[in-house]
């Protein structure tokens, strides 16, 4: 029966199991609906099928594939690691960096199913968004982002080796202390005040003027 | 679009920040280790496992806007009470804010870790030392091993370090500047590719060069004995990798199943500590009455036995075993005696005798407890006499033995009392003991 079916009435897959063929399909089937129907502008997707631990490790470096050491990282992951292991905590079904190409973490113990919502979800509407977004655009930078984490974990590996571990790791936990307050980013309009008021009034009444047609 | 299987990276990546947590809590984990093994039985006091520390011994610190405090205003639209632009005055103070969230939602709870097996002894045995006279025979002088110590330009063929020989060869060849078999090759060929009379000139000058070329090929040999290198090995006397350890217990009616508990902990921490240092630890049981004989664990601890109390006779008997099965050159024995404290009057001469030139020698060290009712309480102002063996023992440690004597009472008393024991101290105050 199913031998009679062409390819495109296939179902992508028919079981919860899932394997790399079926994801490529379903991301091809993805990739039709979300570029070339809805018009999505993304980053080529890079997916990576990962394990518990894996996700573990990504939770505890704030999700970033590659990152400078420090104590809380390791605190981080044995809290996690302990309140998965007492079953008081799922872990995420992906994680997505924003990053050229987009890496796109995906659990192995998803279905199927769930690897198609995963991928949709974070390989194609993520994507889009930290391509389009003008904050993203703004504030973020996806071509050098792993180049530059790379760059910050061997900084602070050289700055151990030249300072000592302790020296820096106090450092760490100051910096640690403002992470929070990273970035600016909602500026508000400013209010005008009189100056730049009389100047807008200048220019408009020069404009004015200028387009002044004594005919009318 | 790439699909990457990460799984199959290695594990362990967040095994440093991992130290590094453990190092900065350090103080706290060993405490709550402490307090954890108080709890759990002690038989699997080395079995690793959860300990909970307390959340604020790890805590991060961060700025945020605080939850209370300051100075707020709030604007709040009227309603059937006020209307806006009435100010409402501040609720008595103890009211509080009522219920507050956690700033970042994530409550910090005591924080649960869990210890793997090696971290968890680490830190339970920490700072104890095998005492320095321990060192006696740790290496075998008979027996040795063989280590690589780098390179030799001497050595029987099967050592031949074809790298390293290599690698001297080139490092000659380049800076001698022979030529390379190339370079022969290329002037060959373009002696080759000159035909015409007019080449003659330069035929003539490649063809010298050609020749100047060969004759220094075969004048610097491609490999030189000077290159030549074996790899070195170094002999290195065999550690004692294993050791003995004897646990004589008093099993005569004085002792009580309390006593037996206690003696029975220490043993087991002796021997935890023991499997540490040694890859290989056998254990002894003797148990004496006035008569003594080695035993399994199960009747070493369980069969009750009565009859009189005749030290000598259990140290006899691990002479026996010593003789017969642990000969002193192989082995690293140590002895853990557990007892009341009673013994027959007359014996107690004989004991000491049998300690200093038998026993003592042939061992590595020699701990004596003494175990002492639970319920028992003294009066204050009343000395307690010591009994026969301490009496006995404490004229041998005088003399400096390899021999160390603590009195428990109660369970808790233990790990102290084992920690005491086999503190590191220098090798004077061992001595002084």
């Amino acid at each position: 029966m199913s031998t009679t079916l062409d390819r495109a009435e296939r179902p992508m897959f028919e079981s919860a199991d899932w394997s790399f063929e079926t994801i490529q399909r379903c991301n091809d089937e993805i990739h039709k609906i979300a570029v070339d129907e809805l018009g999505l502008d993304i980053y080529p997707n890079q997916i990576e099928v990962i394990g518990t631990e894996q996700m573990l490790d990504a939770y505890s470096s704030i999700g970033m594939p590659l990152f400078y050491k420090h104590w809380s990282f390791g605190k981080h992951f044995a809290r996690n690691e302990a309140m998965y292991q007492a079953g008081m905590q799922g872990l995420a079904y992906e994680i997505v960096i924003n990053s050229n190409p987009c890496i796109s973490y995906i659990m192995e113990e998803n279905t199927a199913t769930m690897q198609t919502l995963v991928i949709a979800h974070a390989a194609y509407g993520h994507n889009h968004f930290f391509k389009n977004n003008y904050l993203f655009q703004q504030w973020t930078d996806a071509n050098g982002i792993l180049d530059y984490l790379e760059f910050a974990r061997d900084y602070i590996m050289s700055c151990e080796e030249r300072y000592g571990e302790a020296a820096v790791e106090r450092l760490l936990d100051a910096a640690h202390a403002l992470m929070s307050h990273a970035v600016h980013k909602y500026p508000r309009p400013r209010t005008n005040d009189l100056r730049s008021e009389e100047k807008r009034e200048r220019e408009r009444r020069e404009h004015d003027e200028k387009v002044f047609n004594d005919l009318w | 679009m790439h699909i990457v299987d990460r799984r199959l990276n290695p594990s362990g990546k967040n095994l440093a920040n991992r130290q590094r947590f453990m190092r900065r809590a350090k103080s706290q984990i060993r405490k709550a280790v402490h307090e954890s093994s108080a709890s759990r039985s002690i038989k699997d006091a080395d079995a690793g496992g959860e300990v909970v520390l307390p959340a604020q011994g790890v805590h991060e610190p961060s700025f945020r806007r605080s939850g209370s405090g300051g100075i707020r205003d709030h604007l709040l639209p009227g309603n059937k009470e006020y209307i806006a632009g009435d100010t409402i005055p501040r609720p008595p103070s103890g009211g509080g804010g009522g219920s507050e969230g956690s700033p970042d939602g994530e409550g910090e709870d005591d924080f649960r870790f869990a210890l793997s097996r090696d971290e968890f002894v680490d830190l339970f045995l920490e700072d104890l030392e095998l005492p320095d006279l321990a060192k006696r025979r740790v290496v075998n002088a008979d027996a040795v091993v063989f280590h690589r110590a780098g390179y030799s330009v001497n050595g029987s063929p099967a050592n031949l370090a074809l790298m390293r020989t290599v690698r001297n060869s080139l490092s000659r060849r380049i800076a001698l500047h022979r030529p390379k078999p190339e370079e022969l090759q290329a002037l060959r060929d373009e002696i080759a590719a000159l035909d015409g009379p007019e080449d003659e000139a330069r035929r003539l000058v490649l063809e010298e060069e050609l020749a100047r070329k060969q004759r220094r090929t075969g004048l610097i040999p491609y490999i030189d004995p000077l290159d030549v290198r074996y790899r070195r090995f170094e002999a290195t006397p065999k550690p004692v990798a294993q050791a003995v350890m004897f646990c004589l217990m008093d099993v005569s009616g004085s002792m009580t199943e309390h006593m037996k508990d206690l003696a029975k902990r220490f043993y087991v921490l002796l021997y935890i500590f023991l499997k540490r240092r040694y890859k290989n630890v056998e254990v002894v049981f003797v148990r004496h009455t006035h008569q003594a004989s080695e035993v399994d664990e199960e009747t070493f601890f369980n069969s009750p036995e009565t009859g009189g109390t005749v030290v000598s006779t259990a140290l006899e008997e691990m002479q026996r075993v010593i003789d017969e099965r642990y000969s002193p050159d192989n082995w690293n024995i140590y002895a853990a005696q557990a007892s009341d404290g009673d013994n027959t009057a007359s014996d107690n001469d004989k004991t000491a005798a049998l300690l200093t030139r038998v026993i003592l020698p042939a061992c590595q060290y020699y701990a004596y407890l003494e175990v002492g009712r639970d319920s028992e309480h003294f009066p204050p102002g009343f000395i307690r006499r010591d009994s026969d063996l301490w009496q006995t023992y404490s004229g041998i440690i005088r003399t400096g033995a390899p021999m160390a004597m603590r009195k428990v009472g109660h369970r808790r008393d233990i790990y102290p009392v084992f920690r005491e024991l086999f503190a590191k101290k220098q090798r004077g105050e061992v001595a002084a003991e």
